[in-house]
């Protein structure tokens, strides 16, 4: 079997008295693009800070393409990052910033080599042309660009990304996610992202772990963790959802907003509902291609119920105050460990 | 903004006018009048006759020694003085405990409280026959001399201004971004190519700036060749002295400090470019 790129043994760091990551066994496959989901102070961060070689585990070891690295510094690992504000070197061009890493290796590539590998790096991010700029002049996203080039020249073994999108603006994190995932299935080179922001991991990943505490708490596909979640952690970090009282005490009832149907009265509810809930709407947002209602049951209390655009021709739309019924398939609802 | 701007405008102009006058009549008005005396003749008792003559410029061979001495001895003594601030300043800037910081950095300045004259006496003492060369010659090292050679004006010269050195770099180091070190490890550079590439480069404004402040008192000073010179390695300031107070050719010093003045002024200038020039980052440049 093929060794995993980056791989944590039993990986457990502590500062103090305050244990970051326990008992870690992260593995990251060749050629995957791999997100680490979870809140500030998961030790997600330090989880890529350790592949990084900044920080070293206080037990366990640190294994990249098979090699043993724990304790080996960061000057001498096969990974490269691509920082949360980028850290570009201000005194540096462009070209000098993306060439830096082939500056270091002995012998020296020749000036020729140099400036047509930053050349090519430059154009796989769409930067031609800004070889003389200074990182000052560039926009945020343009920063970002150089940041991805300066780490991708050097063919990395995995190149980590610590919330590399958080400090851009909306529409221009939608542009860059499609970009990064174009970029990673052009170059092939394995990607493992960090961020708190569930959209993001889900959008662009081939694989996610959920972390909690210094823990992973559930891996799988995007699609595996938003359809099957293992707790009610991982349901409500991922998406929204409804939560229930469960059959036990240690159980929940979670039910997607968008799973919810909602009808002016049980008559035109769709067939093959589990249960009919008659409800008062207690507030509406309107969010453009769906809309989201509040609603209350006597038995169920407050929950959410999504609706799209393209169903309101059937089901109609609500009123603040207006009486509904709603209701799911059996399927909906899933029981999830309370934790 | 609804404020008057008349009114405005009579309140920058109030806060300005102490500089202002301070500069006119304090620095711009006598420079103006060592102008113009440096054209004039000396009077036959000494002092200053007017005349129009540029004698005393085309005599300023005759004080060559002063020049050469101040203008290879004060950039060198900077020169060190940077080497010796740098280390102190990183340590103070990366290495020790937040808390210990002000501390340790009022303990740098600490020199400064006490007479300049009265620790210059104590590097006599020290660098004089009786001091450090009578322990060399008891280690076997004998006939060193140092009080009164240039070697004495560049110990008192690095220990003198350290203070005045070291805040500056300490400053831009403080500023550096710590990422950016991890940014250059990531990428493959060694600690020492860390250092080299990336470090000693941002903090160059500072380095700068201490620098140009040494070297501006540097090249006017005349107490420090005084007393650890012992008249033998004399500067500018000595020529001035001399030539005002003892031949009291003012004419003659006039010229003499107007060459003085160019020359520090030619000599920022190119420094200045050269610096911001390399690094780049002008904003941070004379902070």
């Amino acid at each position: 079997m093929e060794h995993p790129v980056i791989e944590f043994r039993n990986v457990t760091k502590r500062f103090g008295e305050v244990a970051a990551v326990v008992e870690n066994n992260l593995a990251v496959k060749a050629g995957e693009f791999l997100s680490i989901l979870g809140p500030s102070g998961c030790g997600k961060t330090t989880s890529l800070r350790m592949m990084a070689g900044f920080e070293q585990p206080s037990e366990g070891e640190v294994f990249i393409r098979g090699e043993n690295m724990t304790g080996v510094p960061a000057y001498k690992r096969p990974v490269n990052m691509v920082f949360q504000h980028y850290a570009l070197f201000p005194h540096l061009s462009v070209s000098d910033n993306v060439s830096y890493g082939l500056r270091q290796r002995s012998p020296k590539p020749s000036l020729a080599e140099l400036a047509r590998e930053v050349t090519e790096a430059l154009a796989m991010v769409r930067l031609d042309g800004y070889e003389s700029r200074r990182s000052y002049e560039l926009s945020g996203g343009q920063q970002q660009r150089v940041a991805l080039a300066r780490a991708l020249i050097n063919r990395p073994a995995v190149l980590l990304l610590d919330e590399p999108l958080a400090a851009l603006d909306r529409k221009l994190r939608r542009e860059m996610q499609i970009e990064l995932q174009n970029l990673q299935r052009d170059v092939g080179i394995t990607f493992l992202l960090v961020t708190h922001d569930q959209e993001e991991a889900l959008s662009m990943s081939d694989r996610v772990c959920v972390m909690r505490e210094g823990r992973i708490v559930q891996s799988g596909s995007p699609r595996e963790l938003y359809d099957k979640p293992v707790s009610r952690y991982v349901a409500d970090f991922v998406g929204k959802s409804n939560f229930f009282a469960g059959p036990t005490k240690d159980t929940v009832i979670s039910v997607r907003p968008e799973l919810v149907e909602i009808a002016a009265n049980e008559a035109v509810l769709p067939e093959g509902l589990s249960a009919h809930y008659s409800v008062k709407v207690l507030n509406r947002i309107f969010l453009g291609e769906n809309t989201e209602y509040r609603v209350a049951n006597d038995t169920l209390g407050e929950f959410m119920v999504l609706t799209p655009r393209k169903s309101e021709r059937s089901s109609g739309t609500f009123e603040i105050g207006d009486t509904a019924s709603t209701g799911w398939r059996p399927e909906a609802a899933l029981v999830l460990a309370a934790t | 903004m609804t404020a008057a701007p008349a009114r405005s405008r009579a309140v920058t102009a109030l806060l300005v006018a102490p500089a202002a006058v301070f500069f006119v009549f304090l620095l711009i008005v006598p420079l103006m009048v060592v102008v113009v005396f440096s054209f004039g003749e000396r009077a036959p008792a000494g002092g200053y006759s007017p005349a129009f003559t540029f004698d005393n410029y085309l005599n300023l061979a005759a004080r060559g020694k002063a020049f050469v001495n101040t203008l290879t001895l004060a950039p060198l003594a900077t020169l060190l003085t940077a080497i010796f601030a740098f280390p102190m300043a990183y340590f103070l800037a990366v290495k020790v405990d937040p808390k210990w910081r002000v501390m340790l950095l009022v303990l740098v300045m600490a020199p400064f409280w006490t007479s300049q004259l009265l620790r210059y006496y104590a590097w006599i003492m020290l660098l004089g026959g009786k001091g450090i060369p009578a322990w060399l010659a008891y280690i076997g090292i004998a006939d060193v001399r140092i009080i009164n050679t240039p070697w004495a004006v560049l110990i008192g010269a690095v220990y003198g201004f350290l203070p005045l050195m070291v805040p500056p770099i300490y400053v831009s180091l403080e500023k550096l971004d710590k990422r950016l070190l991890e940014a250059s490890a990531d990428l493959g550079a060694t600690p020492i190519r860390t250092f080299f590439q990336v470090t000693l480069p941002l903090a160059l404004p500072g380095v700068a700036t201490g620098s140009m402040l040494v070297f501006i008192l540097l090249m006017g000073d005349y107490i420090l060749p005084q007393y650890l010179g012992g008249g033998k390695v004399f500067f500018i300031g000595n020529a001035l002295v001399d030539l005002f107070l003892q031949s009291r050719n003012w004419p003659f010093g006039a010229a003499v400090s107007v060459a003085l003045v160019a020359i520090m002024f030619v000599t920022i200038f190119f420094y200045m470019r050269f610096v911001l020039g390399k690094t780049g980052t002008r904003r941070a440049a004379l902070v």
